[in-house]
């Protein structure tokens, strides 16, 4: 890097300057500039506090699903099945929910537990599956991930017959879908204690030193001492988990166990981490970076909204962005090389 | 340049520079590869490039070859100048390269790897009839026997040498370059490629060879021009090339300067090998055993066995029989991870394939191998203050440069990517330092200071086996050593009795040439 500022510095040309500090600092900034300068162009609405309050909220299931992908992604594979733990998280947690609740009316304390348990336990069935087949059975995490997105909606569809689950308690969407603890919603606080969660995970512990170094080499990892199996197999167990809560949180929201959410997931979370900067070949990525990624989608989508462009347009402007971003990836990688030479 | 008495097949008097480098230098990011480097090749002879590795020689073909534009410097090529911007236009011009990774595509056949990227068409459709026929004249005319229809992925390595080196034949060729063309070949295959370099010489084709062995420099080379460091250092007939001149322009120093003497104090058996064999039939009932106190050399070529013997004991090459013994107990089979938390540590011969994660800084590379160890984690969290000064302490001892221990592993050079991978041997207690090839890719300044590290593990009491293919190494720095040749243990040598003649007697098939 050193070179890189004393060469912006003997030329002091602005496209120099910007391109020293896309090295430094990746896209994301710059597609936030952007983004922030056109929807407020567009919308006057954009910038209030209400809207960004509200951007922060709708990020955050998208946020918490990134954070799991950036588990996998760190290891040097990828999770493909997060829109069907999502799927099957909410199916499963809702109907677990509305039996407890009409057997017992009493008991919603009770219910809720017992759908959050049972929800959040399918979605990690999922995880474990995962994990077993990249695992210990070495099949491609493209194959093992995309099969389970196929079983694991199959299922879902199956519980439900494709209709949405009623019954839940009121309570279960008042307080965790549209509660409010100080002005600020409930789940930017769940996305607040996952995020610190995984800080802890990734800094401080000795499996998300693992998932770095496994993904960044599997052969040293294993010669160093490494189980390299038990950690794969955690990252697609904890990818699913963190996937697994955003389905609860989502289903509060819905006040309804939906089969048809989570379909867009896959995409927008690998986009969220990638725009974040992890690489996709494993190894290296920030937490920040990826839950910025997350929360630059929910403004785009925000903005769009606002500006009033067609859902369907906004899907099309979703996978532009992803390849964009990797893209823009691919450019700073020469920048690298040749600020350096 | 002085004419020479020089043997029989030398180029014709007077021949012209078929290739001529001016001053060039190649910068890669951190790293002077080449600095003002000349060097020229005259039709009809064979170039050795002799100098350790790191000292620019692969850098150097590399841009002879069109793989890299030198940064500085001019190539000029039949009294033309010329820049090289790609491998297709150098060979296009007839600048062949065989390099030591090759260029094939596994899942193709013999032919269709001949033919990539110069298929011969017949309208819009490739006419495999021609190709097939061209492809078993090619061979025939070099004298290979491979069939053309096999798949590459199925040969031995040697015969995808051959696919290599017919693929450098396939148009006109006026300088070829082979990349220790013979670390791999039988001494019959050795032969016949010789017969082949005679044979191109004859026609008037400049070769640029790379080796590290100094009989074959005796055999064909006509002139050697040694790197080091990235610099030039001399142009000499082959006739002027004894070895201890040859080692001495190498390195810099005379050998005794670069390898220490080291005490010879054994005591007790760390490590016992009884009747090894590997699943993959690498290795074949080989015994060996290792004291405290003592280097032991595990020498023979590539592909010999002999690193697969460590790591078999090491627990990543499946064992089929045998027992393996450490301090006296029965650890047949175990993980790394057990090995490693009893003492027993394996330095990879690879950095970057095996031995480091290059993506990361220096300190999480250092604590990796020690990472579960009380020492550095607690029961919840690591203890990241323990850690950042325990690697500090051990980059500042194997006077890591710089000494940054957040920088990525892959941002420092070769020499200090390979303290690196030393000091992940030293975060606990070792009683059995495996050394796999540990001098690959360095300096003759961090060469020394490995052998001195080496020698520091050896005297303060643990016991050290040397796995390596360089014969120097092995002949002043072991005080025991075995000989491995093609999986099974062919020597023992001892003390006095460890001499070059004694070594490569049997590293081959019959005697070394």
């Amino acid at each position: 890097m050193a070179e890189a500022i004393e060469g912006a510095k003997r030329t002091r040309s602005v496209t120099e300057w910007l391109q020293v500090a896309f090295v430094r600092l990746g896209v994301l900034p710059f597609l936030l500039v952007i983004a922030v300068v056109i929807f407020t162009a567009m919308s006057g609405k954009f910038l209030s506090s209400q809207n960004l309050i509200n951007v922060a909220r709708q990020s955050t299931y998208l946020t918490m699903v990134a954070m799991g992908q950036m588990l996998a992604l760190l290891t040097g594979g990828f999770d493909l099945s997060v829109g069907t733990i999502l799927a099957l998280t909410s199916v499963v947690g809702a109907l677990a929910m509305s039996t407890v609740f009409a057997l017992y009316p009493d008991a919603v304390a009770l219910a809720i537990l017992a759908g959050v348990v049972a929800g959040v336990a399918a979605g990690v069935a999922i995880g474990i599956f995962n994990g077993i087949g990249v695992a210990v059975f070495n099949v491609s995490p493209f194959m093992m991930t995309l099969g389970m997105a196929s079983v694991g909606f199959g299922i879902a569809l199956f519980l439900t017959g494709g209709v949405p689950v009623y019954g839940m308690p009121d309570v279960f969407g008042k307080l965790f879908g549209f509660g409010q603890w100080f002005g600020i919603p409930v789940p930017i606080y769940v996305t607040v204690a996952l995020m610190l969660f995984m800080y802890v995970l990734l800094n401080w512990t000795r499996m998300g030193r693992y998932f770095y170094a496994i993904g960044g080499n599997v052969k040293a990892s294993l010669l160093s001492g490494i189980n390299t199996r038990l950690n794969l197999f955690m990252a697609y167990v904890l990818c699913a988990g963190l996937t697994a809560i955003s389905g609860i949180m989502l289903t509060a929201r819905l006040e309804t166990g939906e089969a048809n959410i989570g379909a867009t997931m896959p995409l927008e979370s690998i986009a969220a981490c990638v725009i974040g900067g992890v690489s996709l070949r494993g190894g290296s990525g920030r937490l920040l970076n990826v839950v910025l990624g997350a929360i630059f989608i929910g403004l785009v989508q925000n903005g769009m909204n606002l500006a009033r462009i067609e859902s369907y347009l906004q899907t099309v402007v979703i996978g532009i962005l992803l390849i964009l971003a990797v893209v823009a990836d691919q450019l700073r990688q020469r920048f690298v090389a040749s600020l350096k030479d | 340049m002085t004419r020479l008495a020089e043997p029989v097949g030398s180029p014709p008097q007077g021949g012209l520079p078929l290739l001529r480098l001016e001053s060039v230098s190649k910068h890669f990011p951190g790293v002077l590869a080449l600095d003002r480097v000349d060097f020229d090749l005259r039709a009809g002879e064979v170039h050795v490039l002799f100098g350790e590795n790191g000292a620019g020689k692969s850098t150097l073909i590399s841009m002879v070859a069109g793989a890299h534009k030198p940064t500085s410097g001019r190539i000029w090529f039949k009294g033309q100048p010329v820049e090289l911007h790609s491998v297709h236009q150098a060979r296009d011009l007839g600048i062949s390269a065989v390099f030591q990774e090759f260029s094939l595509v596994p899942q193709l056949t013999v032919e269709e790897n001949l033919f990539l990227g110069a298929e011969t068409k017949s309208g819009l459709f490739l006419d495999k009839g021609a190709m097939h026929r061209r492809a078993v004249e090619m061979l025939d005319r070099l004298g290979f026997p491979l069939k053309p229809t096999r798949r590459v992925d199925h040969l031995s390595r040697a015969e995808q040498q051959m696919v290599e080196i017919a693929k450098a034949f396939r148009s006109d060729l006026s300088v070829l370059i082979l990349d220790e063309p013979t670390a791999s070949l039988t001494e019959r295959e050795t032969d016949r490629l010789f017969a082949l370099i005679g044979q191109a010489k004859a026609q008037g084709v400049g070769i640029i060879y790379i080796t590290h062995r100094l009989a074959e420099i005796k055999r064909i080379a006509d002139r050697i021009t040694v790197l080091r460091d990235g610099k030039y250092i001399a142009t000499l007939p082959v006739a002027e090339a004894s070895e201890a001149k040859l080692v001495e322009l190498m390195t810099g120093r005379v050998i005794s300067q670069i390898f220490p003497k080291v005490a010879y104090k054994p005591a007790e058996t760390v490590l016992e090998v009884d009747h090894l064999t590997t699943a993959n039939g690498t290795v074949r009932n080989v015994s060996i055993m290792v004291r405290a106190g003592e280097i032991v050399g595990l020498a023979g070529l590539v592909g010999s066995g002999k690193s697969e013997v460590a790591r078999a004991c090491f627990g990543i090459e499946p064992i089929q029989s045998g027992r393996v013994r450490f301090l006296g107990q029965d650890i047949t089979g175990a993980r790394p991870r057990q090995m490693l938390d009893r003492g027993f540590f394996y330095v990879p011969p690879d950095r970057r394939a095996e031995g480091l994660v290059v993506g990361r800084g220096a300190r999480e590379n250092i604590v990796l191998p020690a990472l579960h160890d009380e020492t550095f984690s607690g029961a919840l969290f690591l203890k990241r203050g323990v850690e950042k000064s325990a690697a500090k302490g051990l980059a500042q001892k194997l006077q890591l440069h710089p000494l940054n221990i957040e920088r990525p592993v892959e941002h420092f050079s070769g020499g200090n990517q390979q303290k690196v991978l030393l000091a992940k041997a030293l975060t606990r207690e070792v009683k059995l330092f495996v050394f796999d090839e540990p001098t690959v890719g360095v300096d003759v300044g961090t060469r020394v200071a490995i052998y001195d590290f080496i020698r520091g593990l050896c005297e303060a009491g643990a016991a050290v086996l040397l796995i390596s293919s360089d014969l120097p190494e092995i002949l002043h720095l072991t005080n025991r050593a075995y000989v491995m040749y093609r999986g099974s243990l062919r020597a023992e040598l001892q003390g006095a009795d460890i001499t070059e003649d004694k070594v490569l007697r049997h590293f081959f098939d019959r005697e070394a040439a």
